[in-house]
């Protein structure tokens, strides 16, 4: 059976100016306030807990028990942080959100800062997206003259919030939900070491959560049309739905949404068109680029939900999948990914700020046509030597992706010995 | 002391931004995105600037600047030409365009041409893989790219 799209967080992406207000209202946004603030906070994230609503920034935790860490009200301010940071490569998906229906964002920030007790929330964007960034910018002022947002939720209900955007300065490592933390807080991007067991963030000393843009803009139709709307879509352990990427030589590289489990190499052929100008596939990354690759044969067995990629050893990440051709060499490949993890290493954790540009330097070697076996095993080893040791999971990420590239393409670097 | 100021306009803008934060500190991103936004560059003296409005030494502001690889610590050209380099750019072509640079304008990455006009920066993914190969001119997207649409965007610029 053919792949089919589904519209819930991009239901109004195809409407012309569907990023004002006046459009944005005409076409159902804001209709879950109503029934939000019908509800007590506690109800939502019930809600949102049955809903079985999924982190769509990578991690794929669950999204209403993470608001349960939060702990209970009390006089001190709580906040709600939006991560809008998305510097992995291969995902391109919250500024669709941003693009299209910033509204749709504003909406879930409401329902969400209401259900966890927060009036004010800060969308962390990266730098480079300074265009999506003063759209979204634009509908905040839009919804702040309107009376959405402000001293009073839709003129009416009796609850302050405030949104700002806090534009990133261009660090990849700001997307990890602590470092993003730190750097509104005035300093460096390094991730803060996490406590032994499950806690909130903390934003100057107090309670917080962070949420990835499209996992917020999910929350309206979960609030509006209840958890049942929500989990006939997807698999059992992943319900719903997310916005899946497609990047490389397909005929229709984009970003659409589907639900989970639909199998990969059908989304492709189906939705992307398949490849371009008689291509073959050679390889795929399936969840940005920290994910481990998969060769052509696995693509075929690959279905597009957590448990799925776990058993083939692999991750959904973000659901970016990028392609990669024939004819493409998988040494240039790693030396082109080794070089943005060492570009973007935060440098706080040697094992991750050394690791990287070790590696980094043996598979320029190699493409000198200066390496041997030792320096495979040279490569794998520092990768089992980053794995697990560092504050923050880049350093595991990179050793996914390098190790999986050498080990299932090995004879390629193996080529380079011999010229 | 810094000879270093805001402009009225940016400081106004940056008293406004800072009453959205429940710390001064939080203001180390915006302050220093306005001098950039005035200057196009953030020079030390506005480090020492930022650091006298925050409280900060400008050794702060300094180690904070250059770790966040979009602020320009000397001044670049005109247009800033920055081309994504990550790998659906690169499987799609960004080597290419990066070769037509160098012929056309005689710049490498971190270079500025001679005349002023162009700074050629190679970047890491900029979320455009849908549109790859891509670059930003002055901070505007421009996606799908090919020589020829690179070439007409360079003579448009000169």
């Amino acid at each position: 059976m053919a792949v089919e799209l589904v519209k819930i967080v991009s239901k109004n992406f195809d409407i012309p100016d569907s990023h004002k207000l006046e459009v944005a209202l005409k076409n159902g946004r804001y209709e879950s306030i109503d029934k939000a603030f019908s509800m007590q906070p506690d109800e939502i994230t019930e809600e949102v807990c049955k809903s079985g609503l999924r982190g769509k920034g990578g991690g794929g935790a669950a999204c209403g028990p993470k608001w349960k860490l939060m702990p209970p009200v009390d006089e001190r301010p709580r906040y709600l942080i939006v991560n809008g940071d998305e510097s992995e490569p291969g995902t391109f998906k919250d500024r669709q959100i941003f693009q299209y229906d910033p509204h749709l964002l504003i909406e879930g920030i409401i329902c969400s800062s209401y259900a966890i007790g927060a009036h004010d929330a800060y969308i962390y964007i990266r730098g480079e997206y300074k265009w999506f960034i003063d759209r979204l910018n634009e509908a905040i002022e839009e919804a702040y003259e309107a009376g959405i947002i402000g001293e009073k939720v839709m003129n009416k209900y009796d609850y302050r919030i405030d949104i700002t955007v806090h534009r990133g300065g261009g660090a990849y490592i700001c997307g990890e939900k602590s470092a993003l933390i730190e750097s509104i807080e005035g300093k460096r991007g390094h991730p803060r070491l996490k406590p032994h067991g499950k806690e909130c963030e903390w934003f100057y000393g107090m309670p917080a959560t962070v949420n990835n843009v499209e996992t917020i803009s999910s929350v309206p139709n979960i609030v509006l049309n209840g958890y049942e709307s929500y989990t006939k879509w997807g698999t059992e352990k992943a319900p719903g739905t997310m916005l899946f990427a497609m990047s490389g030589p397909v005929k229709n590289p984009g970003v659409y949404e589907l639900q989970y489990g639909e199998k990969m190499i059908d989304v492709i052929n189906d939705i992307g068109g398949g490849m371009k100008n008689g291509m073959k596939l050679k390889a795929l990354i399936p969840g940005g680029a920290s994910c481990p690759i998969l060769t052509a044969e696995e693509v075929e067995k690959a279905y597009l939900d957590y448990e799925s990629m776990w058993d083939i050893g692999s991750t959904l990440g973000t659901g970016g999948m990028m392609i990669i051709p024939e004819g493409t060499s998988m040494v240039d490949v790693a030396k082109n990914l080794i070089e943005f993890y060492h570009h973007e290493s935060c440098g706080q954790c040697t094992p991750c700020r050394e690791g990287t540009g070790w590696i980094d330097k043996t598979i320029k070697k190699i493409l000198d046509g200066n390496g041997s076996e030792k320096d495979l095993d040279t490569i794998i080893d520092v990768c089992g030597t980053m794995n697990g040791k560092t504050i923050c999971v880049f350093a595991p990420a990179v050793k996914d992706i390098i190790q999986s590239i050498v080990e299932k393409y090995r004879h390629e670097f193996e080529e380079h010995f011999k010229s | 002391m810094s000879k270093f100021k805001y402009t009225e306009e940016n400081e106004k803008e940056f008293a406004r931004i800072a009453k959205k934060y429940p710390k001064i500190d939080a203001m180390m991103l915006p302050a220093l995105w306005l001098v950039q936004e005035q200057e196009g560059w953030v020079s030390p003296d506005a480090m020492v600037f930022v650091a006298d409005k925050l409280g900060k030494t400008p050794i702060e502001v300094y180690e904070f600047a250059t770790f966040y690889t979009m602020f320009n610590l000397k001044p670049i050209g005109t247009y800033h030409i920055e081309l994504c380099k990550t790998l659906s750019c690169m499987v799609m072509g960004a080597p290419e365009l990066k070769k037509f640079v160098k012929d056309t304008l005689g710049i490498g990455p971190g270079e500025t041409s001679e005349d002023g006009k162009f700074h050629f920066s190679e970047v890491e993914c900029q979320g455009a893989c849908g549109g790859a190969p891509m670059i930003a001119l002055n901070n505007q997207y421009h996606e799908n790219m090919s020589v020829d649409k690179l070439k007409k965007i360079i003579e448009e610029c000169k």
